[in-house]
């Protein structure tokens, strides 16, 4: 265990290391080129079957490089990324045929290419100390030839990968390296770095329900996935022609059309079937988002329990909500099977209290009105409902709307280094401005003297601006976008 | 009202010439040296009549003026006149609108914005048009309003309610027949109107468990609450009885509610007076056993629910304050009867009218118990005889009531025993009995006799009645419907002995002419004449009774065939109180009933077989009687007249009834109750 512990804590510290250093410098560009890169060629993704030379060789240059930023997150990314896929393809079966020399061609052609790219990029840094006036252009040049030295690297080492993964895997077997480094880390950190302006984000997802087991840090192992992947929609890819799959299984099937190999009934088996025997260290996630209670960084990190928390809390807590229900028009989600459960019910929660609560059942909302003072049964009115509705919705969730998009965009469609800039312009400016959030029209619609007059039309967004209201009495507000503007809004 | 005024006049003037000599001179208007807290009081005692008021206020302006200031209630006829009698009126507290058939909600903001916080009550039971906007402006500015009659209001909804909620000091509600409104309406009420203590919602079908459960929840003042014929179930029971006030629970034809209900009655509701489950079929003696001794009950209604047996009266025996109960449609066993008999408590009331099973066994064993009975109702026990008659009025001599209508094996020696033993009856009813003149004569004893009841009595004549004509000088109300033996020597001494007679029924009395009428003129107080198919009426008995009886209300001549326009004019002149009244087979013709048209409170019509009546004299009257609610008519004049005139009058809120029968020659009155009975076995 301790062992383990060590080789855990290692990347740790220095990713610890690295953060700082980008704290004082947030230079962001760099770090977002690199995530448009990898969103951009799918391959990248395919962490778990790329071959890689060996941990401490590529780890060691990077190691020396801290006090580069930009440089030394752009080899860890690599580094790193080599680690994952040990794990994953740990248990796989005996090889076949295996050329090592091939494979030492392979590497050793690959180590001189990174070297170069390395000198190339601290060439890079040194002229930069001097011409720190002018940067735009410059930088963007010096960008572009970095991506495209790096995308050849890793088709290479994919193509490397393909053929000698099974060989890397004896080896690995043998040094049991069971750990999954946070190979991930310092990009998503360099990528959310950008976005630290924008107020802490705490919400209530479904994921806090595992808070109550409280593990003690260190009993655990963290893990971080970056929002490409979470983001991606298929999570398992070959390593070959680099087609995704959404389960292991799938993908497991489809090798086997690379090659007898992939053909052997062990190839074929779950590959975690033989370490459930031996104990394992508990694994748990953490959210790319920085400033996130559920990222590592945050004072009280709450981790989430699997990679299906990870991605749900990372989609409704961080992302646009691009999934909008087709029956009323207003409520949108960001996970796809939120939106289905909605659209089960939607519709159907017609009965609403003054507060602005709606409910699927009118016992419940008799059970609501008998236990609040004040609070009376809000009768439909049938001709303005539908007309009043949804133009007063619009208005109240824009504001969420347009800070989550931004969100999003951040982490993959980018076109350029410039125009990123200009977004997390945007991005400030719409959170350091009230007004975003707070359309004149919202305030209109409030009612500002309790509940004396007749409540405004069902709509879900009501909500948050009610809570505004009157803070004490509206603990019930439903988990949706609304809550988070309210949140802001405080 | 006239020796009113001049009493008042010369006490004034006396008072006048002693203290204010020298200021007077001839012109001065004596009564501005009364004080109007004393014309006040006066008027207070004018209140009964509505006809003398208005006469006070004719007298001159100042009278004019005071009555105005005076006047608390107001009976408007026409919605339209309501802004400019709203403002003679100031201080007008109830607002009673069941003669105008049409309340917009202009009306309503008219009422609100004109009473204010002055209006305390308003009638609108009779009233249609409105919606929950007119409600509305009602309950935001008349913020004192504690009293609301919305029966009948079978288009509100409950947005219409959710106003009505923002009247937060409503204390009385009634919403019967308000079949639109649901649980979220009744919600609304429950939270906005916090101090209601009388809430009917009879019939609004569309209330359930939810909203009665919330009314009780918030509204603890609930004293009285009607629930009939809702569609609730054991689900609400416990909050409404654990309402600390709750006196009168109606829960009539609740079919939802059973034994197991009523068994949260065990822990609470402590201070139910009155509880009706009348119709509800599910509810049997073990329900009943629930009721416990700690409580306060005096009325229990059982009606056409489970049989009376032993273990039903035994589980009611030990309620300690029992005064009524009403079994009415209940099969009966001796052993009930017996059983009721035997409770510790004396009823006070008690009604098996209709009751299968009631015999003069049982009856007897139930009365010997039960001797402080004041009201009795046996109707259709068919099976009684003479023993019980004798039995009842042995032991239950302080009846003050007793019904007992088709009670046929009762021999009419029987009937001189009431007389005899039960003096202090004020209501009896022995229509469709044996009773004949002695019987009569006897019951002619009970001198506090206020309602008799004699219809289809085919033994009495005019002896007997005039007996009662001359002893019962209390008499308010006369049923001689198909008396045949009634003659007009009968009649009038009724008149001349009842002064204050206010109902009469001679219909059938096939002897009856002119006189009986004229002599009748002579009851000022007669609202209700009902005079089917006496042929030998004419114009002229009808001239006079419109004439003298200046209250009549309700007039019924159909099949007096020899009425004519004749009569028609002066009832229209001076019968200006009329609302009801039935001309079929009448020879009355468009002149006539165009002539009525000036009875401005004039709601219901029903013209049937009208010969002379053409179609335009129809629309002509039908257009000009206003306030028209209600119209019975041949269906002919259907296709006759256009649809446009019809769709004109109901929007106005009258109310069309076609019927299409044919002419039925009057049967000899020995045969009609030959068939009557055929028809009964």
């Amino acid at each position: 265990m301790d062992h383990k512990d060590k080789v855990c804590a290692d990347p740790w510290a220095k990713d610890l290391r690295n953060k700082a250093c980008s704290d004082r410098l947030p230079f962001a560009n760099f770090g977002s080129h690199q995530h448009q890169n990898k969103w951009e060629d799918p391959s990248i993704l395919d962490y778990g079957m790329r071959i890689e030379p060996s941990f401490q060789k590529l780890s060691q240059p990077s190691e020396d490089q801290t006090s580069l930023p930009c440089n030394s997150n752009n080899e860890k990314t690599i580094a790193d990324g080599e680690d994952v896929q040990m794990n994953d393809i740990l248990h796989a079966s005996k090889i076949q045929d295996w050329d090592p020399r091939t494979m030492l061609t392979n590497l050793s052609f690959l180590e001189q290419k990174i070297h170069q790219l390395q000198d190339l990029v601290h060439l890079i840094v040194g002229r930069r100390g001097q011409v720190q006036g002018r940067p735009d252009e410059l930088v963007a040049q010096q960008q572009q030839l970095i991506t495209a030295d790096l995308t050849s690297i890793i088709a290479q080492l994919i193509s490397t990968a393909g053929t000698e993964a099974p060989v890397k895997l004896q080896i690995n077997s043998g040094s049991k390296l069971s750990e999954q480094p946070n190979q991930t880390d310092l990009i998503t950190n360099y990528g959310t770095e950008q976005s630290y302006n924008i107020e802490e984000h705490e919400s209530k997802d479904e994921e806090d329900a595992d808070d109550g087991e409280n593990l003690p840090p260190g009993t655990y192992e963290i893990l971080q996935l970056e929002k490409e992947e979470i983001l991606a929609p298929h999570t398992h890819f070959c390593a070959i022609c680099g087609k995704g799959f959404k389960r292991d299984a799938n993908l497991r099937m489809h090798m086997r059309g690379h090659g007898d190999e992939y053909k052997t009934p062990a190839a074929l088996a779950k590959p975690n079937k033989e370490s459930s025997s031996e104990p394992t260290l508990i694994k748990r996630y953490s959210c790319p988002y920085a400033g996130c209670k559920r990222n590592k960084d945050h004072k009280k990190f709450q981790p989430l329990k699997t990679i299906l928390c990870v991605k749900n809390h990372y989609k409704r807590t961080h992302c646009d909500k691009s999934y909008t229900c087709s029956r009323c028009n207003t409520k949108k989600f960001s996970v796809i099977a939120d939106l289905k459960t909605h659209e089960k019910h939607c519709g159907k929660d017609k009965w609403l209290c003054s507060c602005g609560t709606t409910f699927s059942r009118k016992d419940k909302l008799f059970g609501h009105i008998a236990l609040f003072q004040g609070h009376t049964p809000a009768i439909p009115m049938d001709e303005t409902k539908t007309t009043v509705g949804p133009s007063e919705h619009g208005e109240g969730s824009e504001a969420p709307n347009r800070v989550g998009s931004i969100n999003f965009n951040f982490g993959s469609i980018v076109p350029s280094g410039s125009g990123l800039v200009q977004n997390i312009m945007d991005v400030k400016e719409s959170v350091d401005d009230p007004t975003s959030y707070f359309s004149p029209l919202n305030f209109d619609t409030c009612n500002f003297d309790g509940f004396h007059e007749f409540p405004r039309p069902p709509f879900e967004d009501s909500e948050s601006s009610f809570s505004f209201l009157m803070p004490g009495s509206c603990n019930y507000t439903q988990k949706t976008g609304g809550e988070s503007n309210s949140k802001k809004v405080e | 009202m006239a020796t009113t005024t001049t009493k008042l006049k010369r006490s004034s003037s006396l008072q006048s010439i002693k203290s204010q000599k020298a200021i007077l001179n001839t012109n001065t208007n004596f009564f501005h040296f009364l004080s109007d807290e004393l014309i006040f009081i006066v008027l207070d005692f004018l209140t009964p009549n509505p006809i003398d008021r208005k006469s006070f206020s004719l007298v001159c302006k100042s009278f004019y003026s005071l009555e105005s200031k005076h006047r608390r209630t107001l009976t408007p006829l026409r919605s339209e006149h309501l802004p400019t009698i709203l403002t003679r009126y100031p201080s007008v507290t109830r607002v009673d609108l069941t003669l105008c058939p049409r309340i917009t909600d202009a009306s309503l903001i008219t009422i609100s914005n004109a009473c204010k916080s002055n209006l305390q009550s308003i009638d609108l039971s009779r009233s249609k048009n409105f919606s929950g906007a007119g409600l509305q402006s009602l309950a935001l500015n008349c913020k004192n309003m504690v009293e609301i009659d919305l029966s009948n209001a079978t288009e509100l909804r409950d947005s219409g309610a959710a106003a009505l909620a923002e009247a937060k000091n409503l204390e009385r509600l009634w919403l019967g027949r308000c079949k639109m409104i649901t649980d979220m309406g009744v919600g609304c009420i429950a939270v906005g109107c916090r101090k209601m203590k009388l809430i009917s919602l009879k019939w609004c079908l569309g209330v359930g468990d939810l909203g009665i459960e919330l009314l009780a929840l918030k509204c603890k003042d609930l004293q009285s609450l009607d629930l009939s014929y809702l569609p609730i179930t054991e689900k609400c029971l416990p909050s409404i009885f654990k309402l600390p006030h709750l006196e009168d629970l109606v829960l009539e034809g609740c079919f939802g509610i059973d034994d197991d209900s009523l068994a949260a009655l065990k822990h609470g509701c402590k201070s139910l007076k009155k509880l009706d489950i009348s119709s509800c079929q599910n509810i049997s003696h073990n329900g009943l056993a629930s009721l416990t001794s700690d409580g306060v009950l005096e009325q229990l209604v059982l009606s056409h629910g489970s049989p009376v047996t032993l273990a039903l009266a035994d589980s009611l025996k030990k309620l300690p304050m029992l005064q009524s109960i009403k079994l009415d449609g209940c099969s009966i066993t001796y052993a009930g009867l017996q059983a009721i008999g035997n409770w510790c408590v004396s009823l006070r009331e008690l009604s098996l009218s209709k009751c299968p099973g009631v015999t003069d066994e049982g009856l007897s064993s139930l009365l010997t118990k039960h001797k402080d009975l004041r009201k009795l109702d046996i109707t259709c026990c068919r099976m009684i005889t003479y023993t019980s008659i004798d039995r009842i009025t042995l032991s239950c001599t302080a009846l003050t009531s007793l019904r007992m209508e088709s009670c046929t094996l009762v021999p009419r020696e029987a009937f001189v025993l009431i007389g005899q033993r039960c003096r202090f009856l004020e209501e009896i009813d022995i229509t469709d009995n044996e009773v004949d003149d002695e019987g009569l004569k006897s019951i002619s004893r009970c001198s506090e006799l206020s309602s008799l009841k004699l219809g289809i009595c085919l033994n009495i004549t005019d002896e007997g009645v005039a007996q009662v004509g001359m002893c019962c000088s209390k008499l308010v109300e006369l049923d001689l419907y198909r008396c045949t033996g009634i003659s007009d020597s009968g009649i009038s001494a009724i008149a001349r002995g009842c002064p204050g007679l206010k109902m009469i029924n001679i219909a059938y009395c096939k002897d009856i002419t002119d006189s009986s009428l004229i002599s009748l003129s002579k009851c000022s107080s007669l609202n209700t004449v009902e005079s089917r198919g006496c042929p030998l009426i004419t114009s002229l008995g009808l001239a006079a009774i419109a004439v003298g009886c200046k209250q009549l209300v309700k007039l019924d001549i159909k099949k007096c065939i020899n009425i004519d326009d004749a009569g028609m004019i002066p009832l229209a002149h001076f019968s200006q109180n009329l609302r009801q009244i039935n001309l079929s087979y009448t020879s009355v013709t468009d002149v006539g009933l165009l002539s009525l048209a000036s009875i401005s409170c004039l709601q219901s019509l029903t013209i049937l077989h009208l010969k002379g009546l053409t179609a335009s004299g129809l629309a002509a009257a039908l257009l000009a009687c206003g306030g028209l609610t209600k119209v019975k008519l041949q269906a002919t004049f259907k296709s006759l007249l256009p649809q446009a005139l019809f769709e004109h009058l109901e929007a106005r809120g009258c109310l069309f009834l076609w019927r299409d029968k044919f002419f039925r020659a009057e049967l000899d009155p020995q045969c009609w109750k030959l068939q009557l009975e055929d028809n009964i076995l």
